[in-house]
């Protein structure tokens, strides 16, 4: 077989699925959607420094279904981040990288995602209300 | 030492004393990742409650709240950690799937420029809020 035809790994049509590989692809595809979503941050900042009708018009595509959908997907890739990224520091001292402790950490961060995600909806809806 | 070479090894004594690797930046890349997120965990966490509490708010209220040193301070911190994080993590994507040498430095340069412009951008808008121009 020449060079080129070798199967790479991971042969992604023959591997399992796994926790700690989606879990690693996971943080590089949310890294990549909040950097499209600091753009929304800037022009967010950018509308209100430059006076009430922008800053409005911004909050009112913010407060519209789809800038609703924008906002809960940022919010669910930065928790996501946060936590797996703090996972990802723990490891860089050395500690939680057996196996098992591994694995726990992955569903602690899937958990604390999903935890921190609707007590902020749920608390900045509320406030919305308001 | 527990590695042993049959035939002369592939890298100098000098190059293993420098530790640099063949990319000649050794952890730096790595290193500066660790440390922009490091500071990026309080700062977001910041930023998210302040984001919360603004829910809905007029732009009275919201720059009044930049107007408060301490939020101008930690949102300009913010802007510069977020976007050297993103340009750092956005490289390492870049690096891994544009195979074509002028393609990569092509995205890589316009990745850069972007991330310069949008923080810059974000920053003199804190800036002029928080001195009221």
């Amino acid at each position: 077989m020449s060079p080129a035809e070798r199967p790479l790994s991971p042969h992604l049509q023959v591997y399992r699925w796994q926790l700690t590989s989606v879990m690693s692809i996971l943080h590089r595809a949310t890294g990549i959607a909040l950097s499209v979503g600091t753009i929304v941050l800037v022009s967010w900042l950018g509308a209100a420094s430059d006076g009430p009708e922008p800053y409005a018009a911004v909050q009112h595509f913010l407060g519209s279904w789809i800038g609703l959908l924008l906002l809960f997907g940022w919010s669910v890739s930065l928790y996501y981040h946060l936590c797996n990224g703090i996972r990802h520091l723990v490891w860089d001292t050395g500690y939680a990288l057996e196996l098992n402790r591994v694995y726990t950490g992955g569903w602690a961060v899937l958990g604390a995602t999903a935890a921190l995600t609707v007590v902020s909806w749920v608390v900045g809806l509320a406030h919305w209300a308001h | 030492m527990t590695e042993q070479h049959t035939h002369a090894p592939m890298r100098s004594s000098l190059g293993r004393a420098i530790g640099l690797g063949s990319a000649k930046e050794g952890v730096t890349h790595w290193w500066r990742q660790r440390v922009s997120a490091l500071a990026l965990v309080p700062l977001t966490i910041w930023f998210v409650i302040g984001v919360i509490g603004l829910a809905g708010a007029d732009h009275a209220t919201f720059v009044a709240w930049v107007r408060n040193p301490m939020t101008a301070i930690f949102l300009i911190l913010l802007l510069i950690a977020t976007f050297y994080h993103t340009a750092l993590g956005l490289q390492v994507v870049i690096e891994d799937y544009l195979e074509r040498e002028w393609a990569r430095l092509a995205t890589l340069l316009v990745m850069r420029l972007l991330s310069v412009l949008f923080a810059v951008r974000g920053i003199l808008a804190v800036l002029k809020l928080a001195l009221g121009a």
